[in-house]
């Protein structure tokens, strides 16, 4: 610490004391770092449920007959495969992948990689993680309530989802669960989004101007961004839907609606206004789940091909543009819902513009691995295959993205294939590629090298064989969500690929016993980290790992350059860290 | 990287601290909202600003929440059996929203006070201004009852359902308003200076009375 001392810039401090007691240390913590472990364990915890849930639902879709032992009546009914789809959605999409990236990684290194000694408002932050931890206790809840967990899908669709019990057993108690969990939710993450954003604007340290911010910064930055403009709306429509169940309003349920023979009591609602509300914060969504990720993407590529991130500014604003027009773009998902063909066109050309400044994003992480001394360490291995799985899942976007072509492929696996690629499998490569390069900061440790690329391979190459069959099953017109296709005359033909996605997920599942084991070995048992293993630049591998209380030990740290000076010719190191004075620089001899 | 080229380079890092953040470790000494930690002298600290960049950011997030009721009233409105009534508003939600307003200017006044360093005319001021908006209120909770007398309810009309959301959701971020004036009048806040806490509260309130001015014209105008 008192190295630091004499630093020109720095101001010292008394270094603040920690909490005493475990649950003000641990449990009702006002430490960002404490809150972003408790964030990333959440996911954990969140993310073991949801793959458990997608292996039944991949079982029974091979094998719909066969006799379970924990399913009432033997054999899973297909409401039941519909609440697995519907809880799998949901928790993997909030719980899972809004959680670690941005609440997880976001709230660990957000302040320290901007010199920042916490967020700007701690107990807000507290607060935000103590919601959404209700939030998850309600939406677990729904499994056990009488008729089980929702079956209304990660969308929640109306009417189905506004009419109560009649519709189906977990329209009930589980459906009024469910949106008493996303309304949580939002809320937590509109707090959440809002200590990002100050935080970001008013903590940086001296130096940190916005263009030497890390880009995982940016990402955060505008992911908060998004998610404070988008959360909001999600909020005022789990309202009014919730009003439509319960005190008996029409804002989504239109007249006439017979279901199950009895005639519901309500006049001239909209389903289609749930899913525009739905929209406007679910498209806005899919990129708050990996924004995050492109920033840890090109923060690792950068790393690990020992070179500046290409192209940092353009890289910055194509974040920013991704951001801007997700907004814009909603209308797509929505291209069957006889929509005037103009609106159509419309959606369909800034879709696809979106795809711009993904390229940009693309190419410049491309050409920060050209020519770079490239080191395959795991981070790298998951940041590369970050990369493969966007351009995969994204490329399926650009068809989807025309309306006549989305008329066939709408609702069906080819959706699902897009979507897994790009954003469930992408973004959770994003939290490993996380995981793997701050678990020595994180935790003090180092994760097992061997075990991690296993695990790397293992799941790469299992995540292809499961999403990529899937596209033809949706090009040959197999519908999503149906609990059997096996007696659909034109798709039974198609069971044995799905045998084959099968076999691969549950690979593909037991292969993360690779990471879990890793993960918990390393915590007790890795090698000791050094404050700087990766030979990093950013303001993180400053401090001690783990850092202490204050993030800088009494010192707050100064900023002379930006974040990628990797390799500057002329240096004596192939690394100047952003904290370095200019005469502390060492030259080639 | 082929070593003929030399040192140069390594100047044009460069050194300039920029216009970063700024150094948040000067401003003040007022710690940040978790001043419970138990070490107050070395305790996280934030600047006053990021009070108010915090409640501007707030705003934002809260005006889309009621955008997203306003474009839903908006469709649902001119949708074809939209089996829509209008609603003839209660009259006495001009005297509320006339009530409102006074609010804001007694507020600026009460902020003008307390430049001022007139403590005293500050907590009149400051005073009235929640008083006005309890009002605000009361009247909102009369006109809730009178068309419940008419017989009109959540459920009777859509029209009816969306003026009980507006109006609701309006009164409890009004309501909020209200505690934090009165936190700001009767207790000293112990990590934020009172001169932004005033700012960051008066804020709010303005918003939350300009806001209920858009929602009233809505209601009345575009019914
Ligand atoms: C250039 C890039 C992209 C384009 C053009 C694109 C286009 C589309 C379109 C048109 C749909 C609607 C398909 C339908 O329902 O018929 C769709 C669905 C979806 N996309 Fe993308 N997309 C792109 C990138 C992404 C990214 C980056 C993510 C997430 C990180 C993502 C996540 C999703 C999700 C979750 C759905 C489906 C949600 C559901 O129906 O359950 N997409 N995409
Ligand atoms: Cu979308």
């Amino acid at each position: 610490m008192s190295s630091h001392a004499h630093t020109g810039g720095s101001t010292v401090h008394a270094p603040m004391a920690e909490p005493s007691g475990f649950i003000r240390k641990y449990i009702f913590s006002v430490d960002h770092k404490v809150i972003g472990i408790q964030y990333f364990l959440l996911a954990l915890t969140a993310v073991v449920i949801g793959i458990v849930l997608s292996l039944l639902m991949r079982f029974h879709l091979v094998w719909p007959n066969a006799t379970l032992p924990f399913v009432s009546g033997g054999q899973m009914s297909q409401e039941q495969y519909l609440a697995l789809v519907t809880m799998h959605g949901t928790i993997m999409v909030f719980f899972v992948l809004t959680t670690a990236p941005q609440g997880g990684f976001g709230n660990y290194f957000l302040p320290i990689q901007i010199g920042a000694p916490d967020m700007a408002f701690p107990r807000l932050n507290m607060l935000s993680f103590w919601v959404t931890f209700l939030a998850f206790v309600c939406i677990i809840a729904a499994f056990v309530v009488p008729g089980g967990a929702p079956i209304s899908g990660w969308t929640g669709y109306t009417p189905l989802s506004g009419l109560g019990e009649i519709s189906g057993p977990g329209e009930g108690w589980g459906q009024t669960l469910w949106i008493v969990s996303i309304s949580l939710f939002c809320l937590a993450s509109l707090l959440g989004a809002l200590n990002f954003i100050a935080t970001t604007i008013d903590l940086r340290a001296p130096g940190m101007s916005l263009m030497r911010m890390p880009l995982t910064v940016w990402g955060w930055f505008v992911t908060a961004i998004l998610g404070l403009l988008a959360f909001g709306v999600l909020l005022a429509g789990g309202i009014l839907l919730l009003l439509d169940r319960s005190a008996g309003t029409s804002f989504f349920i239109p007249a006439g609606l017979v279901v199950n023979d009895q005639l519901q009591p309500h006049s001239g609602g909209s389903p289609l206004l749930w899913q525009h509300l739905f929209w406007f914060f679910g498209h806005p969504e899919v990129y708050i789940a990996i924004l995050p990720g492109m920033g840890v993407a090109s923060h690792v590529l950068s790393t690990f091909a020992r070179k500046p991130v290409y192209g940092y500014r353009a890289m910055a604003y194509a974040i920013c543009a991704i951001g801007f027009l997700g907004f814009m773009v909603w209308g797509h998902h929505m291209f069957v819902s006889g929509m005037s063909p103009y609106s159509g066109f419309a959606f369909s050309v800034l879709t696809m513009s979106i795809g711009v400044p993904s390229a940009i994003k693309t190419f410049n992480w491309l050409g920060t691995l050209w020519g770079g001394k490239i080191q395959f360490k795991t981070p790298m291995l998951f940041a590369l295959g970050f990369v493969s799985l966007f351009v995969s899942g994204g490329l399926s976007g650009l068809f989807l993205a025309q309306p006549a072509v989305d008329n066939m492929l709408h609702a069906t696996y080819y959706v699902v294939a897009h979507f897994h690629l790009v954003m469930g499998v992408a973004a959770i490569f994003g939290i490993f590629a996380a995981t793997y390069f701050w678990f020595p900061k994180m935790f003090g440790r180092m994760m097992n090298e061997p075990l991690g690329k296993i695990h790397f391979w293992f799941t790469f190459v299992g995540a292809y064989c499961i999403f990529m069959p899937m596209h033809f099953i949706g090009i040959a017109g197999g519908i999503r969500r149906y609990a059997d296709a096996s007696a659909v005359g034109f798709l039974a033909h198609l069971q044995p690929v799905h045998q084959f996605m099968t076999i691969a997920a549950f690979i593909t599942g037991a292969a993360q016993l690779f990471f879990l084991f890793n993960f918990f070995y390393s915590l007790k048992f890795g090698p000791k980290a050094s404050k700087n293993p990766w030979n990093a630049t950013t303001l993180e591998w400053d401090t001690d790992s783990p850092p202490p209380m204050d993030n800088f030990g009494g010192h707050y740290p100064s900023v002379y350059r930006g974040p990628y000076e990797f390799s500057v010719p002329g240096a004596g190191d192939d690394f100047i860290p952003q904290w370095l004075e200019p005469s502390q620089v060492a030259r080639a001899k | 990287m082929p070593s003929t080229i030399v040192t140069e380079e390594i100047e044009l890092i460069h050194a300039d601290k920029g216009p970063g953040g700024g150094n948040f470790a000067g401003d003040g000494g007022n710690g940040g909202d978790d001043g419970d930690t138990g070490n107050s002298s070395g305790g996280t600290r934030v600047p006053q600003r990021a009070y108010i960049t915090g409640m501007i950011i707030a705003l934002a997030g809260i005006l889309m929440f009621f955008m997203a009721f306003v474009s839903a009233y908006i469709v649902r409105k001119d949708m074809p059996n939209s089996a829509w009534i209008p609603l003839q508003v209660p009259r006495i939600l001009w005297l509320n929203t006339f009530v409102l307003i006074a609010s804001s200017f007694t507020l600026v006044r009460a902020h003008g006070r307390f430049t001022a360093k007139d403590e005293e005319g500050f907590r009149h001021w400051w005073a009235t201004s929640t008083i006005l908006g309890v009002l605000f209120v009361v009247g909102q909770i009369i006109a809730w009852h009178q068309l419940a007398a008419q017989g009109i309810f959540l459920a009777t009309n859509p029209s009816s359902s969306f003026f009980y959301v507006f109006t609701g959701a309006h009164g409890v971020h009004l309501l909020g308003g209200i505690l934090a004036l009165l936190y700001v009048q009767f207790r000293a806040t112990r990590k934020v200076a009172r001169g932004t806490a005033i700012e960051v509260v008066s804020l709010y309130w303005h918003f939350m009375d300009g806001l209920w001015f858009f929602l009233f014209l809505l209601l009345y105008l575009g019914r």
